[in-house]
């Protein structure tokens, strides 16, 4: 076999000659016996040429075909003899392909990409060195020594280099074993543990030598397993976070405002979250070259949408319970209620599908077993952008004065001059607005139906619950808070223990410090 | 307390609870529901106009059990100015202790014919988990029904109430804890059947549960229930500790500077309406025949409140009146328009809010007020 592999090489040095190819070996391709298959595979790959790795590709893809006694290819439509390479007169009518069974289908691909391995594009030696990273036969060991040898790219490089540890596992050489196992702690992949792991078993690793390298390897490939764990943990946590601030920092102005939880809070999420489909579709129908960028548009279209929503449901409804907290609660969960079923009327029952855009699709792998997903970066960004907005809002504008001025106290403001009712609309339609923002980032992460609301409510208001009162710090640390401690304690224990669990801790907390973590300086009795 | 009602014997200051039309208003409806109705379902031949059918003798016990809740509702809200969203946790608690009794009593003949319960069979358990010891008897089952959602209430509401959350805090905190819940029991693994929770009963101490004796009997012992469950009420809102109960709704701080703690006042009705709810779902589950999570949804919780608040809070017939009115509605309007009960649920829950805060009742004082005016 190693002389194959052998010739390999030397075709590698040599110029490619091109000439027909042996037609007994061809032949030989379509026989019965697997095994025949396979050296006519590793034969054939010794004598190196452009034809021989298309013919071989075509085995591998199923396109090498049979019509009685003759093998041929398809070239567009032109049928090749697959020996000759010359145009087969007249192109046979009824033909198969030539069965490719999985033992053969890995000789293949071990062939194919221990020749691509030295293939002048950078992307198909890249291509060809992943391919290699958990399949790789031990008969490839040479090749990929060559390689690493011959390879000017790092990245490449290091990926050979595992290949090739991982390979030679199965070599019969300890010295050569030990070597892999002690490369192969530098892997963060769980796939390298599970392949050291037999390693460990005396019975199937008779070296002492081997046997403690592999447990040492093991436990390298673990610590570097929880980082990446623990890393990933925190992330898709702050990621949970920044949801769940977009959805809680609306209702932590109202509430601070008012008084009163908007329990149709969620409704306007959803609102922001149709409406980026309907801009979707909007852009898909009549600007399709520039669908890419319909989120941005999304993003003041869903504000404005969920904010004269909002806007009208306070002047309608929440408006004329002034004072009436509970009843406020049940009016809004009403005006939910008519909400999600218009849509459903309006939309169907059905999830609407809201598709990222390419630029916000796929991942940057940060480290080896950890990829952070675009569109969850892009969300945690937008967050901080809406919430520098909103400070700016708030501590800048004299609208966000007055919103303070009625939070603190709402006769005081009055008096000296606040028009406290309009202030009321206004931070309403902005609470309502940040709602629809927060509907846009939910939009490219979870699916888009009526109820899809329902979920956000009990935990949105956890974090104002948790934040304090009409504190944006406050809300900002509970929020990210929540989010990163559901993540661990549902790597831990499940989703359902986990939601259970916050909301223990929620009310253990309250018990401790009923204002909040962030509660506003001053002495007041309630009533 | 002055030594005047010190004198008076309890069955007095009991009789003296209500007023004499009160009384007569009881004993008509003790007449049609425990004699009436159920003499019509089995005594007369179903050919007969005046036959009640099965289909309405269930009906009227699931909204007898309804109108318990919503007493035992109007009890906190009404009376304590606490309004809980979770008030379904506990009718289902009391649904699935009793359950768990119904559960047992199907014996062998479940599909597997096991011993163990048909969804038990399914996850390939071998014995009964430790927490359904004692379901196979009736008198235990009963206490589980009462001790179950006291002892959640008194738990919960000892640490809701010791910190004063109240309003709407407490109002979505319980809406979280029943939220929570209905995670818990969807789980297959918490061992009360999941998604499909307890259904296939057969009997309840021997005797077959669908048979129209059954019935009847359930739906006299609901409406007996909730007879008792009206006048405890309307004992307790008339004592002293009810107006206690209502002096901390309407100023909570100054019932605290004048020497009262609040605490044990509200953790005693909380815990009580906790019970008459658990009591009602052990009357509902063998009516209706399933018990699921779903009961714990949160949107049913809430869908109490309208029942109080469509019949008038802090009156104890108003909730009768409104459960019986909003779920008539809602069997007719879920057949007939099934798009637009939501609509139509949505526009009472603004509507009665905005333009009937006393709910049908105080609609019915003002307009015999005007007319005696």
């Amino acid at each position: 076999m190693t002389r194959y592999l052998l010739s390999i090489l030397l075709w590698l040095l040599a110029l490619p000659v091109q000439a027909a190819l042996d037609p007994a070996l061809v032949k030989q391709l379509a026989a019965e016996d697997s095994d025949a298959k396979i050296a006519a595979i590793q034969q054939l790959s010794a004598t190196p040429g452009a034809e021989v790795t298309k013919l071989l590709q075509a085995m591998a893809d199923d396109g090498l075909l049979q019509a009685g006694e003759t093998l041929f290819l398809l070239d567009g439509e032109q049928a090749i003899d697959a020996a000759s390479g010359a145009p087969t007169q007249p192109a046979p009518e009824a033909y198969e392909s030539v069965t490719v069974n999985n033992r053969v289908r890995s000789a293949l691909g071990n062939v194919l990409a221990g020749m691509k391995l030295f293939d002048a594009d950078r992307a198909v030696r890249l291509a060809a060195a992943q391919e290699l990273q958990s399949n790789a036969g031990v008969e490839l060991v040479p090749v990929l020594a060559q390689a690493m040898d011959k390879e000017a790219d790092a990245g490449i490089k290091a990926l050979l280099k595992q290949a090739h540890a991982q390979a030679s596992l199965a070599s019969p050489e300890v010295a050569l074993r030990l070597a892999a196992v002690r490369a192969l702690a530098q892997s963060a992949s769980p796939a390298t543990r599970s392949l050291l792991v037999p390693l460990l078993d005396p019975a199937s690793e008779p070296d002492v030598a081997v046997r403690q390298a592999a447990k040492q390897s093991i436990d390298a490939i673990e610590s570097r397993l929880v980082v990446g764990e623990t890393l990933g943990q925190i992330f898709t946590g702050l990621s949970l976070g920044s949801i769940l601030l977009l959805a809680a920092l609306g209702l932590a102005i109202t509430y601070g405002v008012m008084g009163v939880i908007n329990m149709a809070h969620g409704e306007l999420l959803m609102i922001g979250a149709y409406t980026t489909w309907f801009t979707q579709t909007l852009f898909r129908n009549y600007l399709p070259e520039y669908l890419d960028w319909y989120v941005l548009a999304a993003i003041p279209a869903a504000f404005l949408a969920a904010a004269l929503v909002g806007m009208a449901l306070e002047r309608t409804v929440i408006r004329r319970l002034y004072g009436r907290p509970l009843e406020t609660l049940l009016a809004t969960w009403g005006l939910s209620l008519i909400l999600i079923q218009a849509a459903r009327v309006l939309f169907g029952a059905q999830n609407v599908e809201v598709a990222n855009p390419s630029w916000m699709s796929g991942g940057v792998e940060v480290m080896a077993g950890l990829v952070l997903p675009w569109n969850r970066i892009v969300i945690i960004g937008f967050t901080l952008f809406v919430l520098a907005l909103m400070w700016a809002l708030m501590q800048k504008t004299r609208l966000g004065l007055f919103v303070r001025a009625v939070t603190q106290n709402r006769p005081m403001a009055g008096c000296v001059g606040v028009p406290t009712s309009q202030v009321d609309t206004l931070a309403f339609g902005l609470g309502a607005g940040i709602a629809g923002l927060g509907g846009v980032a939910l939009s490219q992460i979870a699916n888009v139906g009526p109820d899809m609301g329902q979920g956000y409510i009990v935990d949105s208001f956890l974090v104002v619950v948790l934040g304090g009162v009409g504190q944006l710090a406050g809300a900002v640390w509970a929020a990210l808070g929540l989010g990163v401690v559901t993540k661990f304690l549902e790597g831990w224990s499940g989703a359902v223990i986990a939601k259970i669990v916050v909301l223990l801790i929620v009310i253990v907390f309250i018990q401790k410090r009923p204002q909040g973590l962030f509660a506003l300086k001053g002495r007041f009795v309630e009533n | 307390m002055t030594t005047d009602t010190m004198r008076t014997p309890l069955t007095l200051r009991f009789l003296n609870a209500m007023p004499r039309t009160g009384w007569i208003a009881m004993a008509v409806f003790a007449a049609i529901t425990l004699v009436i109705m159920p003499a019509l379902h089995l005594f007369v031949s179903p050919d007969s106009a005046l036959h009640v059918s099965g289909y309405v003798i269930t009906l009227g016990g699931k909204i007898l059990c309804y109108a318990i809740v919503a007493v035992a509702m109007d009890l906190i809200w009404g009376y304590a100015g606490i309004l809980s969203l979770g008030h379904g946790l506990f009718f289902a608690l009391g649904g699935y202790a009793f359950g768990m009794y119904l559960m047992r009593q199907i014996g062998r003949d479940g599909s597997y014919q096991s011993d163990l319960p048909d969804f038990m069979v399914f996850l390939d358990w071998k014995e009964l988990p430790w927490y359904w010891a004692g379901s196979d008897s009736f008198v235990f089952s009963l206490l589980l029904v009462l001790a179950l959602p006291a002892v959640v209430a008194y738990v919960f509401g000892y640490f809701a109430f010791r910190s004063r959350i109240k309003g709407v805090y407490f109002s979505i905190i319980t809406q979280a804890l029943t939220f929570a819940a209905m995670l818990l029991f969807f789980r297959n693994e918490t061992g009360f059947g999941g998604n499909n929770g307890f259904t296939d009963f057969k009997r309840i101490l021997g005797y077959d549960i669908t048979s129209p004796e059954m019935r009847a009997t359930l739906f006299a012992l609901s409406a007996l229930v909730l007879m008792f469950t009206l006048l405890l009420g309307r004992y307790l809102t008339t004592s002293k500790y009810g107006r206690v109960l209502a002096a901390i709704r309407d100023a909570e701080s100054r019932v605290m500077f004048i020497g009262y703690n609040p605490l044990h006042y509200k953790l005693f009705i909380w815990v009580l309406s906790a019970v008459l709810c658990g009591i009602a779902g052990a009357l509902y589950v063998p009516q209706v025949g399933i018990i699921n999570p779903g009961e714990m949804s949160p949107a049913n919780s809430i869908e109490l409140a309208i029942w109080v608040a469509v019949g008038g809070r802090g009156t104890l017939i108003g909730p009768v009146i409104g459960a019986g009115l909003v779920n008539l509605f809602k069997s007719v309007f879920t057949v007939a328009f099934p798009e637009y009960w939501l609509f139509f649920l949505g526009a009472l829950f603004v509507g009665v809010t905005l333009w009937l805060p006393e709910g049908v009742v105080g609609l019915w004082k003002r307009i015999r007020n005007r007319g005696a005016a």
